[in-house]
Parts: C-alpha cells; sequence; structure tokens
C-alpha cells in the first residue's frame, strides 16, 4: 500500500521527526529535504528505520558532537564506505535477529546516504560491492553534482561547462568537459537491485520510490537531484523548481530500473530546451560566455534527447522482463 | 575433555573462532592470511557455527563492515594482513574511537614495497598508534589463546578497545603443530555474550555514532581512549588469570624465560621467540647467564613490567623485525625509553633480523649475545643479523 497523506500527517502530528531541526546545512539546501522525506517514509510504513551517512555536507552538518539531528539511530564511519559500513549493520541484524537477541518487532531496515563523491567516485566499489552482494539496505545519494563540502570541486556527477574549483572554467581551459557519469545505470547493471532517480521537486514520485526500494528485498538505490544553493549559484528558495525544470528539460530523466526493467514515472508534456535550464543555474555562467557556447548546448541537447529516446526504447523492450 | 590437534595456526585460529561463534564475519583474502577465514568459511557453510559471513570486495570494506557490523552490537571478528591492513588503515582508526570491541588476527607479513608475502612485523607496527590493543604469539598455541583471551579483554566494558591478535605469517600461520583445544562449551562459558550499552539496533534509544567531533571535544575523546588502554592494562592480568583457570596455561605482559639470574638478555617477538629460547639454553649449557623476554602484550605497553625485568641486567640485545626508516627501530626505541628510568641501566643493542620472511637461525640470533659478551653493544647503532652485505 502506497505511503498516503493521512500516514504523513499522523507521523507530522506526533511529532516523531526522525530527521529534525537543529542542523546546519544551508538555507535552501536540498539534502535535508531528501534526508526528511526518505526517514518519515520508512517510519509512516511502519519501519524502525537506521540510518547511515558518508562523509560529506548532510553528514558534518547534523551529527556536531554533542548535538544531533537525528531521532533514529545513525551511524557516520568515513567517505567512501557507507555502503559497506550498512552492510555490516545489516548483517549483523540478520545474525541477531536469527540468534534472537534484536529487543524491536517492527522491522528494521537499513537506509544509507551519500553525496555524489561519496558514490560515483570514492564510494563506488564499496557500494558495487554490497549491491552485489544482496544486502538489503536503500541507499540514497542525494546529487548536487560536486564536492560541497570542501568547497565546490569537481566530482564524476559535475556536468560539463560548471565551473568547479578543481576544474574551473579559465582562459585556456572550458573547465569540466567530461559528462557525468551514468550512476543509475551502473547500479541498475548489477541486475538484483531497485534504482531510480527523483527529483526534490516532486516529493511524492520521490516517496514512492523510497516506499519500493524500502519493500524490495536486497539492494535499493535512489539518485536525488539536491542542488546545493551555493556551488550552483541559485536564489535560495529555488532548489526544487530548478530540479523539475532539470526534468523538463531531460537533463535528469525521473526513471527506475527495477531488476531490469525501465519505467519512466514522470513524462513532461512539453518539454523545454536545455539552454533554459543552463541560463537558470548561476554555475554555468562563465560557459555561457564561452566563444562556442552555441556548439555545446546544440551537443548537449543532442544528448539529452537521444538518452530520452534511449529510454523509451528501453522502457518498451524491457516491460515485464524482469532479469531477477 | 580438551582435544589435541595437529593443526596449522590459520586453523588453530578458525578453531577458537569457531568456538567463539561471533555473530558476524567480515573478511578479505591475503596470503598467508586466507587460510584462516577459509577454514571459517567452511565451519559457516557446514553448519557448524552460524554465523554471518559477509565476503565483501576488500579489506577497505571488511573494516567498514566490521564497524557497522560491531556498532549495531554483533560481537565481531575479521582477519588481514599486511597490504590487506594498510588498505583498511583509515578505519582501523575509526574502529578503535568508536569503541567497537572487534577482534582482528593479523597474520604477519611485510607491508610493500616491493611485494613481498612473508612474514614481518611491518604490518603491525604500521597501526602502533590506531588505539588497538595488540597482542604477539610465538606459536600456533598462543595464537588460539589470545583470540579467545583477546574477545574477552576487548569487550569488558572499562576497556571497549579493539583487539589484534598478531601470529607470524607462514611460520606459524601455514606450520603444523600440536594445539590443546578447550571444550567448545568452556570457550563459550568464557566469552560469554556481549551486551553493548549503546547498540545501533536499539531503535527505541536511538544514538548518534561516530558523530562529528571538533575542537571542543575530540581531545576529550581521545583522553577516554587513553583511559580504555589504561583498564585494558588493568585488566589483562585478570583475564589471564581466568584464563589460566580454564585452560591451565599461564601467559602475562612478558614471557619471561631464564630470566631470574639471567645478565645477557635478548628481546623479541613472535615465532622467533622458539629459536631464541633454545640459543638461550645452549648458552646456559656454556655457563652464560643467558635470558628472554618475549613481550606477549605490546599495547598497551608493558613499560613498569619490561623496567622491572631489565632494570641491573649487564646488556640488553631487541631485535625488530621490521625497520623504522630514518629512526630506530620500533620495539627498540619503546624498550630504550622504558629504561630511561632505570636507576642500574644495562648495556644495550638494536637488531633488524628476518625481513621479508627471510629465516631466522640459531647462528644468527647467537650474534648478539657474543657481541654483549664482548662488551660491543653500541645504543646509536643499528646492526643486522643475516645481511648480505
Ligand atoms: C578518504 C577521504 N578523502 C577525502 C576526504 C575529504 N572530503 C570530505 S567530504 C568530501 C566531499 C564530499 O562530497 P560529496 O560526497 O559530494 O558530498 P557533499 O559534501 O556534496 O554533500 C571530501 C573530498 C575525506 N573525508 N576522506
Ligand atoms: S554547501 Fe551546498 S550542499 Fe552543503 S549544506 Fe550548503 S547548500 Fe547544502
Amino acid at each position: 500500500m502506497p505511503v498516503n497523506m493521512k500516514q504523513l500527517i499522523n507521523l507530522v502530528e506526533k511529532e516523531d521527526w526522525p530527521f529534525t531541526q537543529g542542523h546546519r546545512l544551508c538555507p535552501g539546501c536540498n539534502a535535508p529535504m531528501v534526508a526528511k522525506w526518505a526517514t518519515m517514509t520508512a517510519k509512516a510504513l511502519g519501519y524502525e528505520p537506521v540510518v547511515g551517512a558518508a562523509t560529506g555536507c548532510l553528514e558534518v552538518s547534523t551529527t556536531i558532537y554533542p548535538f544531533t539531528s537525528w531521532n533514529i539511530p545513525y551511524i557516520h564511519n568515513a567517505f567512501e564506505n557507507v555502503a559497506a559500513t550498512i552492510s555490516g549493520a545489516e548483517a549483523a541484524y540478520r545474525s541477531l535477529l536469527n540468534r534472537g537477541r534484536v529487543k524491536t518487532d517492527k522491522p528494521i531496515k537499513f537506509i544509507a546516504f551519500g553525496g555524489d563523491g561519496g558514490t560515483y567516485d570514492i564510494g563506488l566499489q564499496a557500494l558495487s560491492g554490497a549491491v552485489e552482494r544482496g544486502h538489503d539496505f536503500l541507499y540514497i545519494l542525494y546529487d548536487n553534482e560536486g564536492y560541497m563540502n570542501t568547497g565546490n570541486q569537481r566530482s564524476g556527477s559535475t556536468p560539463p561547462g560548471a565551473d568547479a574549483t578543481t576544474e574551473p572554467i579559465g582562459s585556456e581551459k572550458a573547465g569540466k568537459v567530461q559528462f557525468k557519469k551514468n550512476i543509475v545505470e551502473i547500479i541498475g547493471a548489477h541486475e538484483n537491485v531497485y534504482a531510480a532517480t527523483a527529483v526534490t521537486s516532486d516529493p511524492f514520485d520521490f516517496m514512492a520510490k523510497v516506499e519500493k526500494g524500502l519493500n524490495h528485498k536486497g539492494p535499493a538505490f535512489i539518485a536525488v537531484l539536491a542542488p546545493c544553493v551555493r556551488f550552483w549559484r541559485i536564489p535560495e528558495s529555488t532548489g526544487p523548481q530548478i530540479t523539475k525544470l532539470a526534468m523538463e528539460t531531460k537533463y535528469w530523466p525521473v526513471y527506475e530500473i527495477d531488476r531490469g526493467v525501465y519505467k519512466i514515472t514522470r513524462k513532461p508534456r512539453n518539454f523545454k530546451p536545455i539552454e533554459e535550464y543552463i541560463r537558470s543555474v548561476g554555475r554555468f555562467r562563465k560557459a555561457l560566455q564561452h566563444p562556442e557556447y552555441k556548439e555545446i548546448i546544440a551537443e548537449m541537447q543532442r544528448y539529452v534527447d537521444t538518452r530520452w529516446e534511449r529510454l523509451l526504447k528501453l522502457e518498451e523492450v524491457t516491460k515485464d522482463l524482469y532479469l531477477r | 575433555m580438551p582435544t589435541r590437534l595437529a593443526v596449522t595456526g590459520a586453523a588453530a585460529v578458525a578453531h577458537a573462532m569457531r568456538q567463539i561463534n561471533p555473530d558476524v564475519v567480515a573478511a578479505y583474502p591475503i596470503t598467508p592470511q586466507t587460510p584462516i577465514v577459509e577454514y571459517f568459511a567452511g565451519f559457516v557453510a557446514d553448519g557448524i557455527v552460524d554465523t554471518v559471513m559477509v565476503p565483501v570486495e576488500s579489506e577497505h570494506s571488511a573494516m567498514s563492515a566490521v564497524v557497522g557490523s560491531a556498532a549495531a552490537g554483533a560481537r565481531t571478528m575479521t582477519a588481514t594482513a599486511a597490504n590487506g591492513l594498510a588498505l583498511m588503515f583509515e578505519v582501523v582508526y575509526i574502529a578503535a574511537s568508536m569503541r567497537l570491541p572487534i577482534v582482528m588476527p593479523i597474520v604477519n607479513r611485510a607491508l610493500s614495497g616491493p611485494i613481498n608475502i612473508h612474514g614481518d612485523h611491518s604490518d603491525a607496527y604500521s597501526v602502533r598508534d590506531a588505539g588497538w590493543i595488540q597482542l604477539f604469539c610465538e606459536n600456533s598455541q598462543e595464537a588460539y589463546d589470545m583470540t579467545i583471551i583477546a574477545t574477552k579483554l576487548a569487550e569488558r566494558e572499562e576497556v571497549l578497545t579493539p583487539a589484534m591478535v598478531n601470529l607470524d605469517g607462514f611460520i606459524t600461520s601455514h606450520g603444523v603443530e600440536g594445539v590443546d583445544l578447550l571444550d567448545d562449551e568452556v570457550v563459550r562459558d568464557f566469552v560469554g555474550i556481549w551486551e553493548p550499552k549503546y547498540p545501533l539496533l536499539d531503535v527505541d534509544n536511538p544514538i548518534t555514532h561516530g558523530p562529528l567531533d571538533l575542537f571542543d571535544y575530540y581531545f576529550e575523546h581521545h583522553r577516554q581512549q587513553q583511559e580504555g588502554l589504561k583498564n585494558a592494562y588493568k585488566a589483562l592480568p585478570e583475564v589471564f588469570a581466568e584464563y589460566e583457570k580454564i585452560s591451565g596455561r599461564k601467559y602475562d605482559f612478558l614471557d619471561l624465560y631464564r630470566m631470574e639470574d639471567a645478565e645477557y638478555v635478548m628481546i623479541v617477538m613472535n615465532s622467533a621467540a622458539s629459536t631464541a629460547k633454545y640459543v638461550v639454553d645452549e648458552l646456559r649449557e656454556q655457563g652464560i647467564k643467558a635470558g628472554l623476554v618475549k613481550p606477549w602484550v605490546f599495547t598497551p605497553f608493558p613499560k613498569k613490567e619490561l623496567l622491572e625485568a631489565l632494570e641491573g641486567r649487564k646488556a640488553i640485545m631487541v631485535l625488530d623485525r621490521a625497520m623504522s626508516f630514518g629512526k630506530e627501530a620500533p620495539l627498540y626505541s619503546l624498550i630504550k625509553s622504558a629504561l630511561y628510568e632505570a636507576k642500574d641501566r644495562p648495556m644495550i643493542g638494536s637488531y633488524v633480523y628476518g625481513l621479508g620472511g627471510r629465516d631466522v637461525t640459531p647462528t644468527m640470533l647467537k650474534v648478539p649475545f657474543e657481541d654483549a659478551l664482548k662488551g660491543d653493544l653500541d645504543p646509536n647503532e643499528e646492526r643486522y643479523l643475516g645481511l648480505k652485505e
């Protein structure tokens, strides 16, 4: 049964917030929304969430000793190993359950949060290992497309044309030129997994995916486009709006790969040109002045169109062909 | 009825793990540690233990997973060697600072480079400041015993510090010896069930593990870690005594061999101590007052016990199976500093031996004694045993 408004309202009225106030993430940051919605959904569904986080903005801003914003069990280990850490905790749960040593009757669900750096780059091996081993956990990537905690460096998720401190746009170099790594395809290719993308402008789509991920017996992965207002150079109140535009311009298609079966979960009726998205995000400002700007935009438009076409076709050919 | 088995050191450790029956074991293979995990995986596959095994994709994830598991409240073990330990390094520190009583046998092997799969102690020394209890074993029997002792010690509430059990690569891990095993129930009763105070899985009392610790508390937490090791120092004699009750085998901070009236004392850890004991016996037959000190406990460092054992002797020869580049050898420098407070200071000399698994012969171990007998020990000179020069 999908999580509904009533369940969420009940939770809010009880003030049983799993992720609560007092954190020091920047005003306008989209990461706390992701943390809050995911853990709320788990609670509303009657699960006991146990959370792990990788080093990054979400972690450093929510657990400054002796304070914590987590009203549920939480563990941070290091930058690259949240998936391995959670896989250990999940193994412990299985073992202690088997030995009759778990105190709660409610099912515990493990959720790992990682930034894009900790997921696309340094933590990819641990994540791949944990997914391959089939641990029962949900990994949520809040993708702000760069290393924010350490000051706007490029990551494997930073899009071309973005101005990042380790790959800045200068007179000789056009900043980052590589495209984003396609993390959902990488994780989806593990086959035993539920993998999806989401946007902060559509909490209900996200929560429905969290629910699917939690109910999936085995690993699940959701990549949420979650703007960093500082790096992206956007007004504080506009994060979710920008992710809506990202979806409407095919920059960030919202879809899922459920054990090999593709499904686009949000299909905008009218698409907007990618240029509209590029123009609305401050970090592309320098790229707009590039002499070959028109060509770059044309190339990007071609890329996102092709990817969309490809997704539509994958949706068609994989229909009901669950791999596992 | 205790059983005597002819087994390798690796199998002996795996049997200790089988009897402890930990909740979770996560590990990754590396020579010469691999057989420990292989034997143990066999016990799991045959249903002899009901431990959950996590065959991770790397040592980094092994140490990360055992942190998650131990934090969850499960008794957790792993094992590694050399480069595997090096890959774990970052998380080895984190495990100690999170006060998780993980037990990890280390099958000592040279830490690359160049790559070498044979034994020395460079791996163990590389993590000497990580905050783990470090025990060293001469043979398979000791490796078996210390694995059980480490589990009991690490989990004591006032200690809560992870522990490494060191045994020499190939020499101990792959050499077959007679090992006395305790009864399964005796071991299970001895280690009991670990009841952590703040497990991650206690969803009714949620705790944040591994928070960001800034300058206002980090220092204090390190101070508490230091207390944990001080408490381990206090608890060790008790745990050794308890173990003696169930096994009849007596352990201490130091294994003192023919030390009552010894004047010429060799200090060496792990398997080379067997050869050194043989050499001591030979010298004793010649009327030379030779003796041997073998530290079983490296961290917490038994400074007081060493001082007591060494003060007033004629000469001390410290043998290190590793170098500390640009500095004095690791064990030597600690022994030297322990002797600072001695009123009657012996002569002292530093010897490096057996790197990368180089064989250690009685002839080789006689050299330091001969130097000492000639009065030829230089506290500032590092000498090499069996080096082709
Ligand atoms: C092994 C290691 N390398 C580097 C760092 C430094 N570091 C901490 S957080 C971080 C970037 C985090 O970026 P991301 O995962 O994208 O999360 P965000 O900060 O954007 O939320 C880096 C490089 C570290 N803590 N550990
Ligand atoms: S720097 Fe960016 S990601 Fe980090 S807290 Fe601020 S807005 Fe969020």
